[in-house]
């Protein structure tokens, strides 16, 4: 579904991403790994089109991704969030809900008023337990919270390809717990991508991981294959392999 | 639902029926000149308060409606050559000038000249993903550049003194008392209207989308949506209700010339928003009249203070109270039932 061949980045001489081969097949939840300046947020933005690959060729669902508009590609089913989380303060949290929703509806129609709440909207809302905030602004979100209403913005557009870039950073043990449970749901019918750093979040949760290094693939494959690699763990240097990779910068 | 269109209401029977049977012809005229700047208001509300493009060349757009409706007022009283072109030595009704001795294309000209140069320069500079302080820049620059042309072009345009002596309106003597309280209900009557079209447009989902560009233009874009296409269209609108304003202005006042619509009356009409509260679409309307009404009364009291008092209130209102004074009375309101 998702297929991007030997992709160059190079931002003022340095490679960010240096001859990238990935390809994440339909229905798979796939987390992407690596230590920092690995390329990990610079693969996102290739394939949601922030970013404009040097060389290479990026497909999904057999249209070619590099050299589209960034809301060309999200109308082509490809949604994503960010490192740092932003959601509209000064609209409601289902305001935001069905602003994302009616992403595909033309600009005109959009001059009528919101009447009560679409199904997208409503399903988003149940999905991310955030029925009950729902007239609140989104302003007041707690930090979990909001991750959570950015992906339910994104469940409510119905995208066939998710890109979560850190979803669970600063969160709290219980927070994590749940935007995990989140995730495997939310797995069960999309193709979803995660950038995450915390080892005990993927031990939990990931079945394919990819690792990133110096803007090269270093190693796919299952948790345990990957945390088992010596490549990996010599990435990771001077760190314990186990916890080490859970540390922020 | 009552509740909700009590205050429109009660502010439109004060203006519709009120104020002609109190004001003087002299004081109805001032409030109806007042009345267009907040016409002015109400687009600069929607594209700034709404939509974060801070824009400081409305004046262009106003212009360009007051000159098209002054070349048909021109046209329109017969006796061949306006006079100011006879004065310059023109000879021949220059080509630009023909069609606008139509009323239809003159009023057209003065919405659709607007919107179409807003559209042109809105695709331009929001696809080239211009923004905050550049935008307003190059919006100042081309109000600087719009009083240079008009200048410049003395014999098609009447030059710095721009144009004036206009005697009549589709056959209505412009003099007449009756005439001005006419034209005041025309004005105060598109005012109503345009206010509630675009309290309909900020409140629908639109409404929401031009906050969420406002407020997080690439967020937007990984929505699905083209914040440049929001923002060109938004604009466009906003030019659209200066250039009627700019032709509903001049038969009220009588005048159109590059001192109303440079750098400096732009700039005034941005300060009255911020002051009434460019948030509320009500607050920019509130604004621009409050305003209009407090440089007139101060300037037959003391002249040349006005300018330092607007300097001291837009100083005061962005230090204190940001979101103007419709902003600070609801946070009064709050207050008291907290």
């Amino acid at each position: 579904m998702l297929e991007l061949r030997d992709v160059h980045v190079v931002f003022d001489g340095f490679r960010a991403l240096d001859g990238v081969d990935l390809t994440v097949p339909e229905g798979e939840l796939r987390f992407l790994i690596g230590p920092n300046g690995a390329g990990k947020t610079t693969l996102i933005d290739v394939i949601t089109g922030l970013t404009r690959p040097t060389a290479g060729s990026v497909r999904f669902g057999g249209h070619d991704l590099v050299g589209r508009k960034e809301h060309r590609i999200v109308r082509l089913g490809v949604g994503r969030t960010f490192q740092t989380s932003v959601v509209f303060e000064e609209l409601t949290v289902v305001e935001n809900l069905d602003l994302a929703a009616s992403f595909r509806r033309p600009l005109w129609s959009l001059a009528r008023r919101r009447r009560g709440v679409s199904e997208a909207v409503a399903e988003a809302l149940a999905r991310t337990g955030l029925e009950e905030l729902a007239e609140r602004s989104a302003g007041v979100l707690s930090h979990g919270q909001r991750q959570w209403l950015e992906i339910g913005m994104l469940l409510a557009q119905r995208p066939r390809l998710l890109l979560l870039d850190e979803p669970v950073a600063g969160m709290s043990g219980d927070e994590r717990e749940r935007t995990g449970e989140l995730l495997t749901q939310i797995a069960a019918d999309h193709t979803v991508i995660v950038v995450e750093h915390d080892m005990e979040f993927l031990r939990r949760h990931a079945s394919t991981v990819t690792v990133l290094h110096e803007g090269k693939v270093l190693v796919e494959g299952s948790v345990e294959q990957v945390s088992a690699d010596p490549r990996v763990q010599e990435v990771y240097l001077g760190r314990r392999s186990t916890d080490a990779v859970g540390n922020r910068p | 639902m009552i509740r909700r269109h009590l205050p429109f209401a009660t502010v439109a029977v004060i203006a519709l029926v009120a104020a002609p049977l109190l004001l003087e012809p002299f004081r109805l005229g001032l409030l109806a000149k007042y009345l267009c700047y907040a016409i002015v208001a109400l687009g600069i509300g929607l594209a700034w308060g709404q939509g974060g493009m801070l824009t400081l060349g409305q004046g262009v757009f106003f212009g360009l409606g007051g000159y098209s409706m002054a070349m048909y007022l021109k046209l329109a009283e017969g006796g061949g050559l306006p006079d100011f072109m006879v004065w310059s030595g023109v000879e021949e009704l220059p080509a630009l000038w023909v069609p606008f001795a139509n009323p239809v294309f003159a009023l057209g000209m003065a919405v659709l000249g607007p919107v179409a140069l807003a559209l042109v320069l809105g695709t331009l500079v929001f696809r080239q993903r211009v923004r905050g302080a550049y935008f307003a820049i190059l919006t100042q620059a081309l109000a600087a550049a719009m009083v240079i042309l008009l200048v410049g072009q003395q014999g098609l345009t009447g030059g710095t003194n721009g144009m004036t002596n206009f005697f009549e309106l589709f056959g209505q003597d412009l003099a007449e008392d009756s005439t001005q309280r006419g034209l005041y209900l025309v004005v105060a009557g598109v005012l109503g209207v345009l206010y509630l079209a675009t309290r309909q447009l900020v409140q629908s989902r639109y409404g929401r989308l031009l906050v969420a560009v406002r407020d997080g233009e690439d967020r937007v874009r990984f929505l699905g949506y083209d914040p440049a296409l929001v923002k060109t269209v938004t604009f466009a609108a906003s030019a659209g209700m200066a250039g009627l304003a700019g032709a509903l202005f001049v038969p009220v006042v009588g005048i159109i010339s590059p001192a109303l619509l440079g750098v400096v009356p732009s700039l005034e009409l941005v300060v009255a928003v911020a002051v009434g509260g460019r948030h509320a679409l009500a607050g920019a309307v509130l604004g621009a009249v409050v305003m209009g009404y407090a440089k007139t009364a101060l300037s037959e009291q003391f002249a040349g203070g006005w300018l330092y008092l607007q300097g001291a209130l837009f100083i005061l209102v962005m230090t204190l109270a940001p979101k103007g004074v419709v902003g600070l009375a609801g946070r009064l309101r709050r207050a008291r039932t907290t």
